[in-house]
């Protein structure tokens, strides 16, 4: 792919930016007084901000580009990550999990499983997760090396370097707020320089009609029925009528439901933004808030695939570009057509809205990581009677820290790249069993500790040994899986990673009682305010039904349905 | 936390319209054959110095009520 030249307005504009986003964690920094300041945002913060950061936090680049990558790859069935794959979660966490999150005054996810289970729960829990976030921090920063140098010809080290000092910054002096007040300016930076991208691509092609035509005749050059890539549902009732290789079931058990109530539900990245909320209310209104963008952004980061992949399979006038081996590098989606369609000026919009996802998207894994070690790991088990002063100038070590391993994961991802897609595997592992052991904690009031920590071993183990006997179609034995033997081949890498997920909860869920039911529970009145039947249920019967979480919910959830029927 | 946001999002997007109209502006036409003859950088820059006022407004409008 060619390299893109920035003019001085680029550049200019990109300064700006960065200016703004350290200028922030300069302002918020004389509010940082007391470790709660820092790790929570002093429980201060408006709903409309947190539900953008909810949203921003999970943009990373490697969501925005590998949206678009799995749009020209997939088509519209693409969207099943959002319409399937996010917003019943988000619904569900708002509504269902938020009272006990925020309610329980739990400063993180991992201490909410200590008051609900047990310490060896939570410290299993902490330290997956500490480490998960350095290392998912560590291979965003390796990406953004790798596609400006790529991209722009500027020196990995210089650009993961300086990212990484500017992150440092902002966190450092302003913590949580700071990253969250970020995130927000950096999801109206990505969506107003990738909008006029979707405009100018439809606008080229001839418009929504024209698009779907010309899928018709890539989905039939690929071997598969006309309407292949622009069916969200029709072509799923086998797996290899559709070009993700995966059924219904797979898709709305192992995505639907397993995987993504797993993330959106358990992950304290995002909850974190949750809990930092103003009250009660605006907690639970965070999600739901995020919820509604997150149902418009298949037209901002898939549609730029879809139009990549059938004018490119089509005559024009641009073209995917391609790997040594011949096959297409979805992954360049998005900046070839920033290269293509965006003169100088856009261009730098552009361009600073990807640096500006590749940001966000290592800031929310910092704060979680600083908040995650400080609280759950080094308050827990190393220092417990500190003073506050003390765990404040913990966080902000953690926090350079959590920097300086991201910047050493992105140096370790560059030699051995294979360590890094073991790592993530592994990763997968362990968060595929989480949300059985959140589910039956908070909705069933006889799960035990013992049994938690079961099930949570229990079902990790069910995904490794899942994931050692199967393999996906055409694949060779190793890190794709099959590394114990073959007992199932799956259509695709994703089915095969929605039953490996699926076999995971299961496991968890059948042990978790299993083991509860043999093990003595604790008595009920420690459970108030950390299981539904125990806790009263919020008021909100004052506010105006926008603002109440159950009406709220099922207008997103109505919403969500008429758009799957619409794109079915 | 004292630091109202829709300042910073206002300034930050009302510049860099700004920027670009001015830009799209000064600009030889030429320039704009890449996005389909649509002189994108006066259009859209239009658009974000538009809600950047806009976004500074309402924080204005909203601390002027509290005070």
């Amino acid at each position: 792919m060619p390299r893109i030249a920035l003019a001085p307005i680029d550049y200019l504009i990109l300064f700006i930016y960065l200016c703004f986003v350290v200028g922030i964690g300069f302002a918020l920094k004389r509010h940082m007084k007391t470790s709660s300041d820092f790790f929570l945002s002093g429980r201060s913060i408006p709903s409309w901000i947190t539900g953008l950061a909810f949203l921003s936090a999970n943009l990373g680049a490697q969501e925005v580009m590998g949206m678009a990558a799995s749009g020209a790859k997939y088509g519209i069935a693409t969207s099943h990550f959002y319409w399937v794959g996010a917003i019943p979660a988000m619904v569900f966490v708002g509504v269902f999990m938020m009272p006990f999150y925020y309610g329980s005054r739990a400063r993180s996810v991992p201490e909410y499983l200590k008051l609900r289970f047990d310490e060896k729960t939570r410290g299993f829990n902490a330290v997956t997760f500490a480490a998960m976030t350095v290392f998912s921090s560590g291979i965003s920063l390796y990406a953004m090396g790798l596609l400006l140098e790529t991209l722009l010809g500027w020196s990995f080290d210089a650009s993961i370097l300086l990212s990484a000092i500017i992150v440092l910054c902002y966190i450092f002096l302003g913590g949580l707020t700071s990253a969250i007040y970020n995130e927000v300016l950096q999801f109206f930076l990505i969506v107003s320089g990738f909008l006029p991208l979707v405009y100018l691509g439809l606008r080229d092609i001839g418009g929504w009609n024209q698009l779907v035509a010309r899928l018709q005749t890539t989905a039939t050059s690929q071997g598969y029925a006309a309407g292949a890539y622009t069916s969200s549902w029709r072509y799923f009732s086998d797996a290899s009528l559709n070009p993700m290789g995966v059924d219904w079931f797979a898709m709305v058990a192992g995505l639907g439901f397993v995987l993504s109530f797993g993330y959106w539900c358990t992950d304290f990245l995002v909850v974190q933004r949750a809990m930092a909320a103003k009250s009660m209310a605006a907690a639970r209104r965070t999600p739901l808030i995020a919820a509604i963008p997150k149902m418009m952004f298949p037209a901002l980061v898939i549609l730029p695939g879809m139009l990549a992949i059938a004018m490119t399979t089509t005559g024009g006038p641009l073209e995917l570009p391609r790997k040594p081996d011949g096959s297409f590098n979805y992954d360049m989606t998005i900046p070839m057509m920033l290269g293509h369609y965006f003169p100088p000026g856009v261009l730098g919009l552009g361009l600073t809205a990807l640096m500006a996802s590749f940001m966000s998207g290592m800031a929310g894994n910092v704060t979680a990581f600083n908040t995650v070690w400080t609280y759950d790991i080094y308050q827990s088990y190393i220092r417990r009677d500190a003073s506050d002063s003390h765990y404040l100038w913990m966080g902000r070590m953690a926090t350079v820290f959590g920097i300086g391993a991201s910047v050493a994961a992105a140096y370790l991802a560059t030699r051995f790249n294979n360590i890094m897609d073991f790592l993530q595997l592994v990763f997968a592992f362990v968060n595929a069993p989480l949300f059985a052991t959140f589910l039956l904690g908070m909705f069933w009031k006889r799960s035990t500790g013992h049994g938690a920590f079961s099930g949570l071993v229990a079902g990790t183990l069910a995904a490794a040994l899942h994931h050692g006997m199967s393999l996906p179609k055409g694949a060779v034995a190793g890190i794709k899986g099959g590394w114990l033997g073959l007992a199932v081949t799956y259509p695709s890498e994703m089915a095969q990673n929605f039953w490996t997920a699926i076999w995971a909860f299961g496991v968890c869920f059948v042990l978790t009682v299993a083991v509860s039911l043999l093990t003595v529970p604790r008595v009920e009145s420690e459970l108030a305010g950390l299981v539904y039947s125990l806790t009263p249920a919020p008021k909100d019967e004052n506010l105006p039904w926008w603002e109440r979480p159950g009406p709220l919910g099922a207008v997103i959830l109505l919403l969500v349905v008429i758009l799957n029927i619409l794109f079915w | 936390m004292g630091l109202d946001l829709r300042i910073p999002i206002g300034l930050l997007l009302g510049i860099i319209g700004f920027l670009l109209v001015v830009f799209g502006l000064v600009s030889d036409p030429s320039l704009y054959q890449r996005s389909l003859g649509i002189n994108i950088n006066l259009i859209w820059g239009s658009v974000l110095l538009l809600f950047g006022i806009v976004m500074v407004m309402l924080a204005r409008r909203a601390a002027g009520s509290r005070s």
